[in-house]
């Protein structure tokens, strides 16, 4: 179900692919082909570096359906250092307690596990701790 | 042009009403309304509505209410907001009178959440939010109120149980009104004990989905009934307006910008100011929501909305009653009913039959239906008119 969707947003998922404004040099994720700083066209292509910092988060146990088999799961929302905010899960947190301004990186995972049996599994953007962990001796 | 009056006013109660579908709760409301009125039959009808099409699989609803309440062959439509549903229903029976077409408008809000349960109801609920790029991170809206919660407390340095103040209010007015979910007033402790929800927000903070329905109709004064029995409640002013649907491309993550546009525009239809405003039905899905509409609409500073809850403040006998017949924290949430519960509510304190929870003297209200994060925004000032 759907596939024709997410096919539609894979750019965005697993690239961070947004826009840049010609105008202002505003950066815009998700693409919106118009610039929400100076209103003018803004249609040219950027790909966001993936990195940002935790701007807020708090951890989900009653997930909606898809989600449910994760919970429970931290989501936050990442301010990327580019400018836009965006809405993701963290991961890879290990025993890592999470704090508002840590620094976090993107990397591609399973979002969501479409229930049925034709149903496909969503892959995106999910964001971890951007420093080194220390190495386990 | 005449005064939009609240002709006719009726409500369900507000629960889990596994025995009763979406049908014959609307059709109650309904019937409650058009004999609250002396007898007026409406030309249009507006159903506010949210999740018939996912959680009862039942879209066509102005059909549907209008062929069960036996009003067959009326105007009839949905209008959806998300959790504003109500209110924008309401403003298009507004609408409808004031445009000089429609004599008398019904409008009815009706919501059945809980035909499912956990996971099915999340996802419905997470309809609202912006599907492509928050929903699909598995983001819910307790997790969004959350979200918003934690950078609140963070900013301006609100303790643990600084937003106790609102389920309490909540909760004590909800004792006086028969038609609330939740009828007992709870201690501080009760708030302080409770399970968390999505950290910092626990499960007192958020306001607890249920099923009902609520109808008002709509009519210009001098159609009014000579055998009219009701003091006369008008529409003085309805302003709506929208924000960012996501929450994450907001400028202000603690500015509700919707709910202050669409109260400015009422005010100023109003010809009122804020001061005029004698009490508040705000739209308190989540304790903070609550606070960032009193600080929006103007009536606390930005950072201290939640003081006023916990100073008491908010109480019938306080400086300024909110929620006053136990708001959707202790009413109960029936989605897109809501913004439709609330002008009842507010139409039974200002023609003084609140019982209980009477508010002396009261001349105008302001109530308010918010979609999401005040994505959506809906704001009607009521007024008594002293003939
Ligand atoms: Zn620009």
């Amino acid at each position: 179900m759907e596939i024709s969707r997410h096919w539609r947003l894979k750019q965005q998922r697993y690239a961070l692919v947004g826009e840049v404004c010609p105008h202002c040099d505003v950066k815009i994720f998700p693409p919106r082909d118009v610039c929400p700083v100076c209103g003018g066209e803004a249609k040219t292509t950027f790909a966001f570096s993936g990195k940002g910092e935790v701007f807020s988060y708090t951890t989900i146990y009653e997930a909606p359906t898809g989600y449910d088999q994760t919970v429970p799961y931290t989501i936050a929302l990442v301010k990327l250092d580019e400018g836009p905010m965006i809405t993701a899960q963290l991961t890879d947190l290990g025993e890592q307690p999470v704090e508002i301004g840590m620094p976090v990186e993107m990397v591609t995972r399973k979002l969501r596990n479409d229930g049925d049996e034709r149903g496909v599994i969503v892959y995106g953007y999910k964001f971890r701790p951007a420093w080194k962990m220390p190495s386990q001796a | 042009m005449s005064d939009v009056i609240l002709a006719g006013i009726g409500q369900t109660e507000v629960g889990e009403h596994w025995d009763r579908s979406l049908r014959s709760l609307a059709a109650e409301a309904v019937r409650q309304a058009l004999s609250d009125s002396g007898g007026l039959r409406p030309q249009a009808l507006f159903v506010g509505n949210m999740f018939a099409p996912i959680l009862s699989r039942q879209a066509h609803l102005g059909a549907l209410v209008a062929d069960f309440s036996d009003l067959t062959g009326v105007e009839a439509v949905t209008v959806e907001a998300a959790g504003a549903s109500g209110g924008a229903a309401l403003r298009q029976g507004y609408l409808a009178i004031q445009s000089g077409l429609v004599d008398v408008a019904l409008v009815v809000g009706v919501e059945k959440m809980t035909d499912q349960v956990g996971f099915g109801v999340e996802e419905a609920l997470a309809t609202t939010t912006d599907s492509d790029y928050e929903a699909v991170a598995g983001l819910t809206l307790a997790a969004q109120a959350a979200l918003v919660m934690r950078r609140y407390m963070t900013e301006y340095r609100v303790p643990a149980d600084g937003f106790a103040g609102f389920a309490l209010t909540a909760h004590a007015h909800g004792a006086g009104n028969k038609f609330a979910m939740f009828q007992k007033a709870i201690k501080p402790e009760t708030y302080a004990r409770a399970e968390m929800v999505c950290e910092p927000l626990n499960l007192f903070d958020v306001a607890p989905n249920a099923d009902g329905a609520a109808a008002v109709l709509l009519t210009r004064r001098d159609l009014l009934s000579k055998n009219f029995q009701h003091p006369l409640v008008r529409i003085a002013g309805a302003g709506v307006a929208t924000d960012t649907l996501a929450l994450h491309d907001r400028a202000d993550l603690l500015w509700f910008d919707a709910a202050h546009l669409a109260t400015a525009r009422a005010l100023k239809q109003a010809g009122a100011s804020l001061d005029a405003i004698d009490f508040f039905e705000y739209h308190d899905s989540f304790s903070i929501y609550a606070a960032l509409s009193l600080e929006a609409n103007g009536f606390a500073q930005r950072g201290v909305g939640w003081k006023l809850a916990a100073e008491g403040a908010l109480a019938l006998n306080g400086k300024f009653p909110c929620a006053t017949m136990g708001g959707l924290k202790a009413r109960g949430f029936a989605g897109g009913a809501t913004g439709v519960y609330q002008a009842v509510e507010a139409a039974t304190q200002l023609r003084g039959a609140a019982g209980k929870n009477q508010l002396n003297g009261v001349q105008m209200g302001m109530i308010q239906s918010l979609g999401g994060p005040a994505s959506t925004a809906v704001t009607h000032i009521l007024e008594r008119i002293d003939i």
